[in-house]
């Protein structure tokens, strides 16, 4: 299950983010900030059309980090750009369940659901922070049960 | 929980209360949503109403049994009567007043509590107890007797705006009165409103004299008591309350307040039926929701787009947040638009939460939109399937909802919405500073001489990218041996050069050092070899002077391999033609010509003014190298190559020999512009006198051109034209010339840059 789900806007900047919250929530966001370099690297180096769904999804962005603390938490970091630079940054722990490519790429498809979800509310303006709850309860599935 | 004693008083009021919100009879729970309204009509701010029913256990539970009603009722006492909210409070307390609950629906029902204040027993023990708004606290009260009479008369004549009252449940003791109304459960058409809370009243109240204060009323009202300790609590909101604020506060009073009685009329949500279902829309309302509908899209069938719908619940001043929830609930096939129904439920939600009731998490069934029919609701089932939309293929993104029809329609609308989120190709980063961009576009557009020998050079922008860091250093290195870096060559200071003379090289490779050159600037993604040939100057482009330093250090600041001075003062005024034989002079001569300080040697431009002067280039050509480079760089480049003789230079020089020689071969600029350039730029660079002298001695040589044009008026029209023609030449390469020089010039600075940085390495302590 994910540890720590983000919505990258274009600009690089946060529209979401969220993770278990008995972790160190700075960490996660440094993660994901540190996965940015990544995902930026991995889109300039694809092609120019990225309109298949295969090329959204960007896969692993990081070997597999230890860490060190206490949970050792074996965190992967998989990634996912949308065609309008969008970018979808989840930190999963694969110590318990060996997550599949194939249930990342769901998860990611279903970020991608609620996401153009939340684009097609009048009332939320792109490039802000996202507060939709129907969001934030999916998302909430997706991560890991904790308490 | 300490046991909990009770008075007569109390416990009589209390267990009338508890029947009251016993509205499933079951004498042993409190119904929540009761609870929580007979909480909200005591007038206690959200967060002690929360933490009394924490005391009371209740949250534990989940449920109010008679004991925790019993102890909350206390506890609203306690808290109405300013003492602190304690487990202990519930018996230390003396004499505390019975809890009031206000509905403070108007003076009737203050007179009602006064009434009951007066009272000393049954009614007494409602004493503080002001009957709640007449459906409510009609039912509230139903436990007071008779005294509650008056209230219901006052509430019967309050009726009238709400054609019938009757309270949800029946509380067993209600007395014959209540009974009455409470009897009116039935079916709820007529049924008032009970689900108001007290609170609500007020503002129906007000709607009801027409204040458009609605909204502020709303406002007014604390919040609803947080969701998550009423469990059952959410769904219970009064919607024919809240639906009867609503227009009220939305529209114009007098129609809403018809409305509002009527939909309070009708609205009445079967309270015991609808006890799950508390978003049923009433009649009324739906049709108050279609005539809004119309308003806005006149065609029942049709949409209303999402910014209209938008603008349309702004209005309610709802912040923005909910009303994006209201919409994310509404909006069923998420399609950016809203059909009949799905406008109802969103105005149904917006009454709701303007009456101060939360927004359910998920869009209720009897809110949600039905395709086929309105009164249909077999198709609801349907609905939340499609909700989901986790199966939407995930390919496009914008593919949300299943097979919504409207969903084509509202495709534009998303794809507009979406492409404002800028759908872009990914946009390649440059790295390399923007000057090599300029450089190279200038060379481009300069540039056309691809002659020029050192074409190696001209490619190595496009090797540059990556290796320009390497390559810089090792540029530099020939740089340095060329000491001024032929524009064309070495500009170690550029990548891209550093690149070419690399790969080129110019057996300078060897010879610097290296310099450690700092790592080389980033790549240029320009495509650099445009006509960098031409251009001495197309290492040039790489400018990462700053970067560069190390390498350029080791470059020498020399000139750019301009050809020669003396050899392009020649060729240049000669036009094209000769650069070449001003290139091959370039060529030799730099090799010949230390990087010597003088660059400003405008002795040959004197020459070359004089003519095609080759064959003083040599000495001049020694100087031109450095004076070609710096002409490029114009004063930056001279003052750089001066500094290089200074002192750096003094390692440079050795290099800047075969740096001139690399500027030979690579001649700066396409051999005639280079030599034009050199004396042009020379002229600009230099701003000695000296050059100045050049200067018009080169303008001289150029002028000198152009009196081959026939001037004589007499002369044929075709001499005319010709002269015309060649004047155009002329200036087609002066122009060229100067932009080549422009780029020699800012090659050159950055060379001087790099260098001097460099020379700060090597000689760290040399200077401060």
């Amino acid at each position: 299950m994910a540890v720590c789900v983000a919505v990258i806007a274009k600009e690089n900047y946060p529209l979401y983010i969220r993770s278990i919250p008995t972790e160190n929530e700075l960490k996660f966001h440094y993660m994901v900030h540190t996965s940015l370099d990544v995902v930026d690297e991995k889109i300039s180096a694809m092609g120019k059309a990225l309109v298949d769904q295969r090329e959204l999804y960007l896969g692993l962005l990081y070997p597999t980090e230890d860490y060190k603390v206490y949970p050792s938490y074996q965190l992967c970091r998989y990634g996912y750009v949308t065609n309008s630079k969008v970018k979808f940054v989840m930190v999963v722990d694969s110590s318990n369940t060996a997550l599949r490519d194939n249930e990342i790429r769901s998860m990611f498809r279903k970020l991608h659901n609620s996401y153009t979800d939340v684009m097609c509310n009048p009332f939320y303006n792109p490039g802000d922070r996202i507060h939709s709850r129907a969001f934030d309860s999916m998302v909430t599935s997706m991560m890991i049960q904790v308490c | 929980m300490e046991g909990l004693t009770l008075s007569d008083a109390e416990q009589k009021y209390y267990s009338d209360l508890f029947s009251y919100c016993d509205i499933e009879s079951t004498k042993k729970v409190a119904a929540n949503g009761r609870v929580l309204e007979l909480f909200r009509a005591a007038q206690l701010p959200n967060d002690v109403v929360l933490q009394i029913m924490e005391l009371c256990g209740a949250t534990r539970l989940g449920y109010f049994g008679r004991s925790q009603f019993y102890i909350a009722l206390k506890l609203v006492a306690v808290a109405q009567s300013g003492f602190p909210l304690r487990v202990e409070s519930i018996n230390t307390v003396k004499d505390l007043p019975l809890p009031r609950f206000v509905a403070s629906k108007n003076e009737q029902e203050s007179r009602h509590a006064a009434s009951y204040s007066s009272d000393s027993e049954n009614q007494g023990s409602y004493s503080g107890v002001i009957p709640p708004p007449p459906g409510r606290g009609q039912v509230k009260k139903g436990s007071v007797s008779h005294d509650t009479v008056q209230p219901r008369t006052s509430a019967d004549q309050q009726e009238p705006a709400s054609p019938v009252v009757s309270p949800q449940q029946s509380p067993p003791t209600s007395p014959h009165t209540w009974r009455k109304h409470s009897r009116h459960p039935s079916g709820g058409n007529s049924e008032r409103p009970l689900a108001g809370p007290g609170p609500f009243w007020s503002p129906f109240g007000e709607a009801q004299s027409g204040s458009s204060a609605g909204d502020a009323v709303w406002s007014g009202h604390s919040p609803p008591p947080p969701q998550e300790t009423w469990v059952s609590f959410a769904d219970t909101p009064p919607t024919s309350t809240l639906l009867t604020m609503h227009p009220a506060s939305v529209q114009d009073q007098t129609t809403v307040r018809t409305v509002a009685s009527a939909t309070a009329a009708n609205e009445i949500r079967r309270q015991s039926s609808s006890y799950d279902d508390p978003w049923k829309i009433t009649d009324e309302q739906r049709q108050y929701y279609v005539n809004q509908f119309k308003t806005i899209q006149p065609d029942l069938n049709g949409f209303i787009p999402g910014s209209a719908a938008k603008e349309f619940f702004t209005k309610s001043k709802l912040p923005i947040l909910e009303l994006s929830h209201i919409w994310e609930l509404s909006d069923f096939d998420k399609d950016g638009a809203l059909t009949l129904d799905e406008f109802c439920a969103a105005f149904h939600l917006v009454v709701a939460r303007k009456n101060g009731y939360d927004l359910p998490e998920k869009l209720p069934e009897s809110l949600m939109p039905k395709l086929i029919d309105l009164e249909d609701s077999a198709d609801v089932g349907d609905q939340p399937g499609e909700v989901g939309y986790s199966g939407s293929p995930a390919e496009a993104p914008p593919s949300k909802s299943p097979s919504m029809p409207s969903l084509n329609q509202t495709w534009p609308e998303l794809n507009q919405s979406s492409e404002d989120t800028a759908i872009v190709h990914p946009v390649p980063i440059r790295m390399t500073p923007s000057k090599i961009h300029m450089q190279e576009m200038e060379l481009k557009r300069t540039g056309s001489d691809h002659t020029n020998p050192t074409s190696p050079l001209l490619v190595k922008t496009s090797d540059l990218s990556e290796e320009s860091k390497i390559n810089s250093s090792v540029k530099f290195a020939s740089g340095n041996t060329v000491d001024g870096y032929s524009s064309s060559d070495s500009f170690t200071s550029d990548p891209e050069q550093i690149g070419n003379n690399v790969t080129h090289q110019r057996s300078h490779s060897g010879t610097s050092p290296d310099n450690t050159a700092p790592p080389p600037p980033p790549p240029r993604p320009q495509p650099s070899h445009s006509r960098s040939s031409s251009l001495d100057m197309n290492r040039t482009f790489a400018v990462t002077t700053g970067q560069q330093q190390a390498g350029v250090v080791a470059h020498p600041p020399a000139v750019p391999p301009r050809p020669q001075p003396s050899q392009a003062p020649g060729p240049v005024v000669h036009r094209p033609v000769d650069a070449d034989g001003l290139i091959t002079h370039t060529s030799t001569s730099p090799q010949q010509i230390p990087e010597q300080p003088n660059f400003a040697d405008f002795s040959q431009f004197e020459v070359f003014a004089a003519s095609n002067v080759n064959e003083e280039q040599d000495d001049e050509a020694e100087k031109h190298p450095e004076v070609l480079p710096v002409e490029k760089a114009s004063d930056p480049a001279s003052s750089l190559r001066v500094a290089k003789t200074d002192s750096k230079i003094e390692e440079k020089t050795a290099a800047s020999v075969p740096a001139n020689v690399s500027k030979g071969t690579t001649p700066l600029a396409p051999p005639p512009k280079p030599v034009r350039r050199r004396l042009k730029s020379e002229d600009e660079l230099r701003p000695e006198v000296d050059e100045h002298t050049q200067k018009t001695g080169v303008l001289a040589a150029v002028l000198a051109s152009q009196p081959s044009i026939p001037r004589s008026i007499g002369k044929d029209k075709k001499a005319i034209q010709a002269s015309i023609r060649r004047n155009k030449e002329t200036n087609t390469v002066l122009a060229r010339l100067n932009s080549e020089l422009q780029q020699q010039l800012k090659d050159v600075l950055e060379e001087r840059i790099s260098l001097e940085v460099q020379l700060e390495q090597l000689r760290p302590f040399s200077h401060l």
